[in-house]
């Protein structure tokens, strides 16, 4: 809220600077946006008086005046606006002056004439188009007469632009602070001071008319009215409100409309309560209904627009025709204008769930709808409504009909909270007394009874937020100060502090997979519906958003691999051709028969381009299957799993490569894949060939890891036999080394594949595959003999297995 | 001429034929001649039969003297030359040691993940658990669990993605705090916890908004935790992150879970506290809300708020990291262009 430092100086002196105020509000109340002074960076702007104004000799829209700015000369300025006129007082921006953005106003010709200065707009001097009065929108301004403005003096006081306005950012708990009056309790709490509120009575009565007469209420929704009252002037006139009103409303943010509009939002300022005015006339049937109509659908409000309306929308309405969205928007039909000559006032207290979600389905979030929705002292409603019906009939030259319908009266009632001395210092960690709390309890106007160091708290209604202990906690320590608390650390029994096994572990293959030469990645966990199901390692159902606000991010990933390629397409569309990512995240499975998905720890990577790049050391080399196949296998690995990892051929996954591909086995269960992404996936994505791999992360960190024991270091030495085959292509490595395996025993310590070949000298279908075979008795030295007979009878079983030829 | 001067002759020959020898073959030649059976001092001793016993023994010395100073030159010019010869092959083997060394890849961890591994560490330290929970949570635990009923204004502080009216994507991280709050047993000890993860919001992305982001929030209950433990954990935060001369302010706030609730501003790492563009002139930057857990959400988890109490906080590893290294927009990280992500090294 735009707190004006002017309009609280009328609760209490106040002579503090408005930027201390300010932080002082911040650590004290709430939130503060910022403290501007109108004026500030304005020069040498004053008020003139149009002596006379003829057309320019040479131009069909220019206007030569002759202004008088208080001094003993008028002076000459050339001015452009429609509505300039003999007689009016204006705003001058004289040779020299600084108007809004800093720019310099000088003396210049304008078509040959002399101009020694700018005749303004309000716009023009820095206020926002949004304040200005519709008719000053398109020209310059015009003084009122009860401005009394003096030719040749500033303009910065009489426009309140030397005022200092705080703009608070009102937390959801604090509708208080909607208010002027609740800006003074809280201000007058900080610097104990009492505010003085200036309430205005109804004085302005016709004494003859009874209001029933003219006006009934029936309340249709008495769940949701927790206050309803009106009140009627009769003979109003409609014309500008006066000049230090209009100066109130622009400085707080809102435009001046007219007499009675104007007075509703005074007092929804000073008050914070929201009030509505109604044309009388316009009403057919003198019977205000407040509830809901289901059957109307169509509604235009006071901005123009027609609302489709719901059932469960609360309306005001005359007879069964809508005339007003209660505590949101008023009608246009109904709507206060010149010709009004009767006034109905509304001020009403509604249900703030009901205004909450009537404001956020019509995205109608007003001035009025964000204060019901957080709450309205009840304790000011007919004051509220007393004093508008008082100023209306004042400024409108009219009387108000005596008494006022209340069909629901507000009621407001004081909450009694107790707490104890030895709680409030617990918490809070302060050694306090009962006086400093009281003190405290005081200045905000709270009343208190002591004993025994318990406190009993009664609080106002205007402070609708507070109802328990821990609330009046709260007060007592911002008035206390945030500063001022000790500055400890919890004391008590110790805990220890530890990652749990699988954070030691993710944290470990992070750190494997950095050193492997991979970049940790982060992508959104939300994406497109055709993204979201590539790379699918098991069957699911797509979790989708409700109402997502875009189809980028409208279903919840089941991959991770589409993420990493959405990456290194942002990369190489920008010219990084290497690109080597993992991202360890969630995926969401779900099953049709539920509606929340089960969320599975997933490890993903993606490598392209080339992982040893060129420099004058080495040849760049391209990224493989093989070098992704290397830092997944260190990986598993590392993980010292108890089952055995194997790697299996797939053909079918529809995004990978069919001859590239592998599922990752652990034991007989897919724990994931690897394998180049199918080329026109690629070409999908727009990125060259890329290796990628996706593992069960949380399969992994669940399966049963090997216990790890000291192997002894044999001290008898190892003996190698190599052997080279020329074998059909289609033989894997794996079924090769099973063969060599299967007849050999405990000797054969380890193969080690060291050549493949095929292409020149070589004949089709067949490949070279050398091995080196390593034999060792962990008791006693072999023999060459033991050996030879060893490989011998591998070679012989993989003879009798495949057609192979040794070289 | 005597065996004597025969001797002295050789002697005085070979020396001088040693040290004129510039080769190692060359030296190796003039041992096996001089030295070798059918070399001259070999020769010479041959004679010694011709000469009187009684001289014999003179003569056997000055031969052995003879062949021993040979010898000896032989040697000193061997180490002489294969000195000059590993000397030579040295130089040939100069390198220049200003070429780049290999190249080497290494990855870096995330820099969110660096700033979340970095807050996990300091408070482990103090002996907090770190508690993952699930990104899509229900209304329940996400909102109501934590005092935030169903058409509560408040709501609108965190636009929240659903999935169904119960269903949502979780808009923080507290709701992990409540679902451990609630399995807790606090007759075994306090409850010290922070819950790192991603959250999400309806938010359009731009360089200041992002509908994904992370959380790190904080957790303490037991029996006597008061408001000055949450200012002074704070504090430790604080200059873990940012470093030993930022100090923290506390500022009245509101969170439907916390009361007192606050929000705390550290000084502003751009200007120091003197007030700049990025502090808006206040010379803070507001890094952090907190408060004392609001007694309901004790209630609400089953724990009785008349005995226990306690402080949760809460901060975005996005808005730190974006303050830490100035980075001017969130969609950064998110992108994972590699030049983006190899410039955080977690070392320095
Ligand atoms: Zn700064």
């Amino acid at each position: 809220m735009k707190v004006s430092y002017n309009w609280l100086k009328e609760y209490f002196d106040l002579d503090v600077d408005p930027k201390v105020l300010a932080e002082k509000i911040e650590r004290t109340a709430v939130e503060v946006d910022e403290v501007t002074c109108a004026a500030d960076g304005l020069k040498k702007i004053i008020v003139g008086y149009t002596l006379d104004v003829q057309p320019h000799p040479d131009s069909d829209h220019l206007n030569v005046c002759q202004v008088d700015v208080g001094e003993d000369e008028p002076i000459q300025i050339v001015c452009g606006a429609p509505n300039v006129a003999k007689g009016q007082y204006v705003i001058v921006a004289m040779h020299g002056a600084r108007i809004k953005d800093n720019v310099k106003i000088k003396r210049s010709k304008m078509r040959g004439e002399q101009s020694n200065g700018m005749i303004c707009a309000l716009q023009e001097i820095g206020f926002e188009e949004k304040v200005v009065p519709k008719e000053y929108v398109n020209g310059i301004y015009v003084f009122p007469e009860d401005s009394h403005v003096k030719p040749g003096e500033p303009v910065y006081n009489y426009l309140g632009m030397d005022d200092n306005v705080i703009d608070t950012s009102v937390t959801p708990n604090r509708g208080d602070l909607f208010s002027m009056d609740g800006n003074a309790y809280e201000i007058g709490a900080i610097y104990d001071k009492v505010p003085v509120l200036h309430h205005r009575q109804l004085e302005t009565v016709d004494q003859e008319i009874d209001i029933k007469d003219l006006l009934n209420i029936k309340i249709d929704a008495p769940e949701d009215v927790q206050a309803y009252q009106m009140g009627i002037v009769k003979h109003v006139k409609i014309e500008p409100s006066p000049f230090w009103l209009q100066v109130r409303l622009m400085t707080a943010g809102v435009r001046p409309i007219n007499n009675v509009v104007d007075v509703t939002n005074y007092i929804m300022l000073k008050y914070g309560q929201p009030l509505h005015a109604f044309d009388y006339d316009k009403l057919t049937t003198k019977e205000i209904h407040v509830g809901y109509s289901p059957k109307q659908t169509k509604f235009v409000t006071l901005d123009g627009e027609e609302r489709e309306l719901r059932a469960t929308d609360l309306m005001i309405k005359d007879g069964d025709k809508n005339i007003a969205m209660a505590g949101v928007m008023g009608g246009l039909e109904t709507e206060i204008s010149d010709q009004t000559k009767t006034v109905v006032i509304e001020s009403a207290i509604f249900d703030p769930i009901k205004i909450r979600k009537t404001a956020r389905y019509h995205v109608l979030h007003s001035e009025a709808s964000m204060r019901f929705e957080r709450g309205i002292n009840p304790a000011t409603v007919t004051d509220a409504l007393n004093e508008a019906l008082q100023l209306t009939a004042q400024f409108g030259q009219g009387e108000a009909v005596k008494d006022q319908l209340s069909p629901v009266d507000p009621n407001p009632q004081s909450v009694e909270v107790t707490l104890d001395l030895t709680r409030i210092n617990h918490v809070l960690g302060t050694s306090l007394t009962v006086e400093e709390v009281t003190d405290i309890l005081r200045r905000l106007q709270f009343t208190v009874q002591v004993s025994d160091e318990v406190f009993k708290v009664t609080v106002p209604a205007r402070r609708w937020d507070i109802h328990i202990p821990a609330d009046i906690l709260e007060e007592i320590a911002r008035i206390y100060g945030y500063d001022n608390l000790p500055s400890t650390l919890p004391t008590g029994s110790t805990t220890i502090g530890r990652l749990t096994t699988s954070q030691q572990v993710i944290r470990g293959i992070r750190e494997l997979l950095q050193g492997s030469g991979l970049n940790q990645a982060m992508s959104y966990g939300l994406t497109t519906a055709e993204k979201a199901k590539m790379f699918m390692m098991q069957e699911s159902e797509e979790t989708k958003l409700d109402f997502p606000m875009s189809q980028d991010h409208a279903v919840l990933r089941m991959n991770l691999i589409s993420g990493l390629l959405d990456d290194v397409a942002y990369n190489v569309a920008r010219k990084e051709a290497n690109v080597a990512l993992y991202e360890q995240g969630r995926v969401f499975y779900r099953t049709a028969d539920v509606d929340r998905p089960s969320e599975v720890e997933h490890l993903a990577g993606a490598i392209t381009g080339s992982m040893v790049t060129k420099s004058w050391y080495d040849k760049e080399v391209p990224v493989d299957f093989y070098q992704l196949k290397g830092i997944v296998a260190l990986l598993l690995h590392d993980l010292n799993l108890e089952e055995s990892v194997s790697y299996v051929a797939n053909q079918t996954r529809p995004e990978m490569h069919p001859g590239r591909t592998a599922d990752i086995y652990l034991g007989d269960h897919v724990i994931g894949f690897i394998g180049q992404v199918h080329p026109q996936i690629e070409k999908q994505f727009k990125i060259p060939e890329t290796y990628v791999f996706e593992l069960d992360l949380q399969a992994l960190l669940d399966a049963p890891k090997r216990i790890q024991h000291y192997e002894p270091i044999s001290k008898y030495p190892a003996i190698t036999r190599d052997v080279a085959l020329l074998i059909d292509k289609e033989v894997s490595n794996t079924e090769i080394v099973a063969a060599l395996k299967k007849k050999s025993n405990h000797h054969l310590e380890d193969i080690q594949l060291f050549d493949v070949y095929s292409g020149k000298h070589i004949p089709e279908n067949k490949k070279s595959v050398a091995y080196t075979l390593t034999y060792r008795d962990k008791h006693n030295t072999l023999t060459e003999d033991e050996v030879n007979q060893e490989f011998e009878q591998a070679i012989s079983e993989l003879k009798s297995t495949f057609e192979v030829e040794i070289r | 001429m005597g065996l004597h001067e025969q001797l002295e002759e050789l002697k005085a020959k070979s020396l001088h034929e040693i040290s004129s020898t510039d080769g190692l073959k060359r030296l190796d030649a003039i041992r096996v001649n001089v030295l070798g059976k059918k070399g001259p001092l070999t020769e010479i001793l041959r004679g010694m039969r011709d000469i009187p016993k009684a001289d014999r023994p003179k003569v056997g010395e000055l031969s052995n003297r003879v062949r021993d100073n040979i010898t000896a030159a032989i040697e000193e010019k061997r180490s002489e030359l294969e000195k000059a010869v590993i000397e030579k092959k040295l130089e040939n083997e100069k390198i220049d040691v200003t070429l780049p060394g290999k190249p080497v890849m290494q990855g870096e961890p995330h820099v969110i993940q660096q700033i979340i591994d970095n807050i996990e560490d300091l408070f482990l330290g103090m002996g907090y658990q770190v508690i993952q929970g699930p990104e899509v949570e229900t209304d329940k635990y996400n909102f109501e669990m934590l005092n935030l009923p169903k058409d509560h204004p408040a709501r609108d502080m965190q636009d929240t993605f659903y999935i169904t009216d119960e269903i949502l994507m979780r808009s923080q991280t507290s709701p992990v705090q409540a679902r451990t709050m609630e399995k807790h047993d606090f007759s075994k000890g306090p409850l010290k916890m922070i819950s790192p993860g991603v959250v999400y919001r309806r938010d359009t992305d731009d360089a200041t908004h992002s509908h994904q982001f992370h959380q790190v929030e904080g957790l303490v209950i037991d029996k006597h935790i008061t408001m000055g433990d949450l200012k002074g954990t704070l504090e430790v935060l604080a200059k873990e992150l940012f470093g030993d001369r930022f100090e923290v302010r506390l500022r009245p706030s509101y969170f439907p879970f916390t009361e007192p609730s606050v929000e705390a501003d550290v000084t502003c790492f751009n200007c120091m506290g003197k007030g700049c563009s990025v502090c808006k002139q206040t010379g803070w930057i507001e890094v952090l809300g907190a408060g004392m857990v609001h007694p309901n959400v004790l209630r609400m988890a089953g724990v009785d708020p008349e005995v226990y109490g306690g402080y949760a906080f809460g901060l975005g590893p996005d808005r730190f990291a974006m303050l830490r290294y100035g980075v001017d927009d969130i969609r950064n990280f998110y992108q994972n262009d590699v030049r983006f992500l190899s410039q955080f090294s977690k070392k320095g």
